[in-house]
């Protein structure tokens, strides 16, 4: 037990692929799971990694360009990351990957996954961003005060307090300014979507998941429904009562419907 | 001291209790609040206003560009270039300026500027700017490119202006592969540019570069702060082993002038009130989209712009401050006569209309201003003036 509690302890690495420099947090063992974050930032340990890291190997960076990540002189767009997470699997010789995605992660997953699934075992997509639904009304995220921003994440409205009046660090907030510079070079025209994707989803060729807050604020569960038609099989679910991150809002929920999903596929 | 009129053509009739029911006069609202009639009206009396500054004796006379605000209404300045180019007889005028990033063309920039160089024989003074960030959410161009496409549309601009064409133009942003605009620019080798700013560092180093030496204008700036910023362009100039001119410094200010200093504060302060607080309003993230400044450049810009986003302001916080300038002839005098000496710069571009300063006190301000401010300080200099050099 004593070396399986040292395989599994959290380790944060920086490593170098494609020239650039990235935070990364690891911890467990079993089947690797790439978790790529959202638009607001990552580095953070979340309980739900560590309820998955003990059947999981999780790896989570922050994307370069966010956090303690570098921003390499090639990052202006979502298809550079992807290629760079491309690189990054190899690099790290990861084969049989979950690749998890929330939000701008999730559109991020959708492009490293149309692009080659030949190291992928399964894509689970949160909330994600990457498509655009003519007519469908969204927030201008980039309008929001930081508190807005906060509270629209969440349908627990309690879950948001307690983020607002968690202390932040001189680095958080260095790092927060950095993430949303990082989120307006990929995301801010077109806003949060890759015209070019829907139109190669259906190359998407291993067992997709596609979890939804039935409450999201920032990206309506209908684009849910939408991801589910355009890759092949994918199954939708929905979690009530949830905002925009039912990973960190519902975790013992998320993790169960992960594990299904995963088991179901397998 | 050099004089200059400068217009921002703001929607004066504006119900101006908007800001009960929004946050902004920028970007989101309504241009239902816009009256077409009204509108029409204000345009014409706003061009009268420009080329009566002409027939005082202005040294030059100055639009500029916004979009999607009641703050300005000017949203392509050279089409109002274009307006009183055949009509304005002596003095120059400056388009202050094109906000370049948010433009999709900048070759049809460098055309038209100069076509106005040719109609006006080289009067015209052109402006360089990266707009201000609420422009980014209007024009829904991604401000983390705004350095970027700005240098480029820049020497994509210059070039076109200057290189023997056709040649090809090959940016990361911009890629043309005729670049051989017609007409070539009037003035050799190419109109003045201008920078108008806010004083981001990035602005300031690119204004005073050795190989641009371009005429940098502060706006809208607490008098603390312009100190800082004309001494920051004369210092990164140095750094370029040259002396900045005092012509090469200019501050873009409001300034209302009448009779005496009581007359002149009770007719200024409804219209310059309204101007910070009603036409300026903004939250911060509007006016400070991500990546429209690098980081440490934002920190330093919201510490001195929490004004503009914070609480109302009156008119004597402003004079306190001196982002106004407001009395009799000689107190107006005075102060410019300060703020040269502390600042250094040549150049003063007087907001004599601002917010809803309507036109019979506007064409006062201006009237005064010309016969009773211009004269006696048009021959006085900073100290240890010299003109620009020539390379």
């Amino acid at each position: 037990m004593a070396v399986a509690s040292a395989e599994t302890a959290r380790r944060e690495q920086t490593i170098t692929v494609a020239g650039c420099r990235i935070h990364l947090l690891r911890s467990g063992k079993g089947a690797p799971l790439l978790y790529l974050h959202g638009a607001g930032g990552g580095g953070k340990w979340l309980p739900f990694m560590e309820q998955l890291a003990g059947s999981y190997e999780i790896i989570a960076p922050e994307h370069p360009g966010y956090g303690r990540s570098d921003t390499p002189d090639w990052f202006d767009n979502i298809h550079d990351v992807a290629y760079f997470y491309l690189d990054l699997l190899k690099a790290l010789d990861l084969d049989g990957v979950h690749l998890v995605g929330s939000s701008l992660g999730g559109w991020l997953a959708c492009e490293m996954a149309v692009r080659s699934t030949a190291r992928l075992a399964s894509l689970t997509l949160i909330g994600s961003a990457g498509l655009h639904l003519k007519g469908v009304p969204r927030p201008d995220t980039f309008m929001w005060t930081p508190e807005e921003a906060v509270r629209g994440l969440f349908h627990d409205q309690a879950l948001a307090e307690k983020m607002l009046t968690a202390p932040v660090s001189d680095d958080e907030l260095e790092w927060q300014m950095k993430n949303r510079f990082a989120t307006a070079r990929l995301a801010w025209a077109p806003r949060f979507y890759d015209p070019h994707l829907h139109k190669w989803l259906h190359r998407i060729d291993v067992p997709t998941a596609v979890f939804w807050g039935a409450q999201d604020q920032l990206i309506p569960p209908v684009y849910a429904e939408r991801f589910g038609e355009l890759i092949p099989g994918a199954t939708v679910r929905t979690f009530e009562a949830c905002g925009h991150l039912p990973q960190v809002e519902q975790p013992q929920a998320f993790v169960a419907a992960f594990t299904a999903f995963v088991g179901g596929a397998a | 001291m050099r004089f200059f009129f400068f217009h921002l053509m703001p929607y004066a009739p504006l119900d101006l209790d908007y800001d009960k029911t929004h946050k902004s006069a920028w970007v989101t609202l309504p241009n239902s609040y816009y009256d077409a009639k009204l509108g029409a009206d204000l345009y014409n009396r706003y061009l009268d206003e420009l080329e009566y500054a002409d027939e005082l004796g202005f040294e030059g006379i100055s639009v500029n560009e916004h979009h999607q605000t009641a703050y300005g209404l000017m949203p392509a300045p050279n089409i109002f270039a274009g307006m009183l180019a055949r009509r304005v007889k002596q003095a120059k005028i400056c388009i202050l300026g094109r906000a370049l990033p948010v433009l999709s063309n900048p070759l049809s920039i460098a055309e038209e500027f100069a076509v106005l160089d040719n109609v006006t024989k080289g009067r015209i003074i052109t402006g360089f700017v990266r707009g201000i960030g609420a422009e980014y959410h209007s024009m829904a161009v991604n401000p983390a490119e705004s350095h970027a496409r700005f240098h480029e549309a820049h020497d994509l601009i210059v070039q076109a202006w200057t290189r023997p064409g056709p040649f090809a133009y090959e940016g990361k942003y911009y890629h043309f592969p005729y670049v051989n605009i017609w007409p070539r620019p009037y003035q050799t080798p190419h109109p003045p540019i201008w920078v108008p700013s806010q004083g981001s560092r990035e602005t300031i180093q690119f204004a005073a570069a050795r190989e641009h030496k371009y005429v940098y204008l502060q706006t809208a700036t607490p008098a603390e702060m312009l100190f800082k910023y004309m001494r920051a362009y004369r210092e990164e100039a140095l750094r370029q082993n040259y002396e900045a001119s005092a012509d090469q410094l200019g501050w873009s200010v409001k300034i209302y002038v009448a009779e005496t200093d009581e007359i002149a504060r009770r007719e200024a302060k409804p219209h310059i009130e309204a101007f910070v607080n009603k036409f300026l309003r903004m939250p911060v993230e509007m006016l400070l989209p991500p990546g429209y400044s690098s980081i440490e450049s934002m920190k330093g810009v919201m510490a001195a712009k929490k004004t503009i986003t914070g609480g109302a302001r009156t008119i004597d916080q402003l004079l306190e401050q001196g982002t106004f300038i407001c009395g009799s002839p000689a107190t107006v005098r005075a102060k410019l006569e300060e703020y040269q000496h502390k600042g250094g710069f040549n150049i003063v571009m007087a907001g004599l209309h601002f917010g809803t300063l309507p036109a019979e006190l506007t064409r006062k301000n201006m009237e005064i201003f010309a016969r009773e401010v211009m004269p006696h300080l048009k021959d006085r200099v900073p100290e240890g003036y010299r003109p620009i050099a020539a390379e």
